[in-house]
């Protein structure tokens, strides 16, 4: 073989995205990881080891807050994967269906509210379900269940549950049209082979198309997954960074930011902060691989 | 045609349960906008009712154009979003470019690198990426975001962008460099323009995250010369909270320009998810 030129025209191709992608996001990430384990102590960075971890899992000033955003957080993800993603799922099923009218007038309808910024959603339905405003209450009036009203975000029973399904409200348009993706792909062969078989309606949905597109409801389920623990906008805006009332809608992401950034009286404690970084990241890395390997191996995939 | 697949009532179950929904994910939209024209007597009075010549009212705008400095906000967004996406495309389609074309050594190793940020967040890092940005004085500029939405959009787009390529003929690039032309012009004359649609769906995907992100504004860049619509909305209302004219016109003011976005985008975004661009 003969002495090859460098191909310089392969670095120069790859070098901007690689070095932005690196000094921007990929570096920062372990530095993140690195600065967990130091402390500071009259302005000057020492080295503590995992010692930051014990305080945050073990210290009860600490670990109280921490376990309370954690299980907050997998509250917040379960109520994702019961409500959105079979409203999802259901509403892509209803629209894949041939020959529906308006079919794309529903899409683009029901797809609104994923486009609008956490802040017009936090605020709106603050206002919605404001007991001052009573839009909630005299809606509930009209069908006869006024006694089930309650002022939802400022009751620590309600106030998580009823932040989730504001954001399922918000997301259902996504696990929606990946669904309906997933669904139009499916070649009509199939579909008529079941027919002849006296497949058709409800069950060929059930027997024929939800087997299909279990592969897409694997990838829906570790986008909220990973959406979800990385969530902390709805909160901050609808609850503040102390993500009341007493803490009980407080998530991982609403705990990192007042941990670094202090609130109120309590300073910033960047150290503190990465390692909850470092928790959040570890948690996130577990169910991508759970995904990729427990579950995106195992499940079948159909020559379609 | 099937008579079984054509019954009609259940077409009519079908059309009532997503209009139910449509009004589901309509209305906290609509009871917004509509209140955002009334006076305040009638936003608490009749909350349901369309403004009418006697509740009609502009006076919560009024308040937001004196108070607040959207016009500001606005272009802050504007430029942010628009930047970034740039570089996201440009970046992103070289590199996709390097991957799919050429064979080198490392080749799928640096494909799996660039892909690894598609599943982690970059918000992981925003510690460091806030004491980097305090040591290079880049904290409270617009840089600051533009840097980190295309770091945040380039994984994807690279991913998604060299997909497209490959399918892009080699007789066509060859012939490209039988007549001498440059693996440069190659890319920019002959690939870039057979992969737009792909481009475009790249940028309609990074459009709407980084117009509505609240977190790298509010911790990057919160100055009032530097704050994005989002957050400027979110200041804004945080502090007119008790002022139900002036919250519910900046909510209006600030759905309005992604509203635009979508009504102009819509086919695109919808076409790029169902093409099957993020399977």
């Amino acid at each position: 073989m003969q002495t090859r030129r460098i191909r310089w025209h392969i670095a120069v191709f790859l070098a901007p995205a690689v070095l932005v992608y690196t000094a921007v996001m990929i570096f920062p990430l372990f530095n993140t990881l690195r600065l967990a384990l130091f402390t500071e102590v009259d302005q000057t960075r020492i080295y503590v080891g995992l010692q930051n971890f014990r305080t945050l899992f073990f210290d009860p000033i600490w670990s109280e807050q921490f376990w309370n955003a954690l299980g907050n957080n997998f509250w917040f993800f379960l109520i994702h994967m019961l409500v959105q993603n079979p409203i999802g799922i259901a509403l892509a099923a209803l629209l894949s269906h041939p020959r529906l009218r308006f079919a794309a007038l529903y899409r683009s309808a029901i797809f609104i509210p994923t486009i609008l910024s956490f802040v017009i959603v936090g605020f709106a339905w603050k206002l919605i379900l404001s007991p001052l405003w009573g839009i909630a209450p005299s809606m509930l009036d009209a069908v006869g269940l006024k006694s089930l009203f309650a002022p939802w975000l400022g009751k620590e029973e309600y106030a998580l549950t009823t932040l989730a399904l504001v954001s399922v409200w918000q997301f259902v348009g996504i696990p929606m049209m990946l669904i309906y993706a997933a669904l139009l792909s499916i070649p009509e062969e199939i579909l008529e082979a079941g027919e002849i078989d006296g497949i058709t309606g409800a069950s060929a949905f059930w027997k024929i198309k939800l087997p299909l597109i279990i592969p897409s409801i694997g990838i829906i389920s570790i986008l909220t997954f990973v959406g979800n623990f990385n969530a902390f906008d709805l909160i901050y805006v609808s609850q503040g960074a102390l993500a009341g009332p007493d803490f009980s809608t407080d998530i991982l992401g609403t705990f990192m930011y007042r941990t670094f950034f202090g609130f109120q009286l309590q300073l910033g404690d960047p150290h503190m902060g990465s390692a909850i970084a470092g928790a959040m990241f570890a948690i996130i890395l577990i169910g991508v691989c759970i995904y990729l390997f427990g579950i995106q191996t195992r499940m079948r995939r159909y020559q379609l | 045609m099937n008579k079984a697949r054509q019954n009609p009532l259940n077409t009519a179950a079908m059309h009532g349960a997503l209009i139910l929904y449509t009004l589901i994910a309509l209305f906290p939209v609509f009871v917004i906008i509509i209140n955002s024209f009334k006076t305040r007597r009638s936003i608490f009075r009749e909350p349901l009712a369309l403004p009418d010549a006697e509740s009609f009212s502009l006076i919560g705008y009024q308040t937001v154009m004196k108070q607040g400095d959207f016009f500001l906000y606005f272009q802050n967004s504007l430029i942010v979003t628009v930047v970034s996406l740039a570089f996201v495309l440009l970046f992103g389609a070289m590199a996709a470019f390097a991957l799919s074309e050429y064979k080198f050594k490392g080749n799928t190793l640096m494909g799996l690198y660039l892909a690894l940020g598609i599943m982690i967040p970059i918000r992981i890092g925003t510690v460091a990426i806030l004491e980097m940005m305090v040591a290079t004085g880049l904290v409270n500029t617009l840089w600051a975001l533009i840097l980190v939405y295309t770091a945040q959009g380039l994984p994807l787009a690279v991913f998604i962008l060299s997909e497209f390529m490959r399918q892009v003929s080699d007789d066509l690039k060859n012939a490209g460099r039988v007549d001498g032309l440059s693996e440069y012009t190659i890319f920019f004359r002959l690939v870039l323009p057979l992969v737009r649609p792909a481009m475009a769906t790249v940028a309609v995907f990074n459009m709407i995250p980084i117009w509505n992100d609240l977190w790298f504004p509010l911790i990057l860049a919160p100055a009032e010369e530097t704050k994005t619509l989002t957050l400027g909305s979110q200041v804004f209302i945080g502090q007119f909270v008790t002022d139900w004219n002036a919250v519910l016109s900046a909510l209006s003011m600030a759905i309005l320009p992604v509203l635009v976005l979508y009504v102009i985008f819509s086919r695109q975004l919808i076409r790029g998810i169902t093409s099957g661009a993020v399977k």
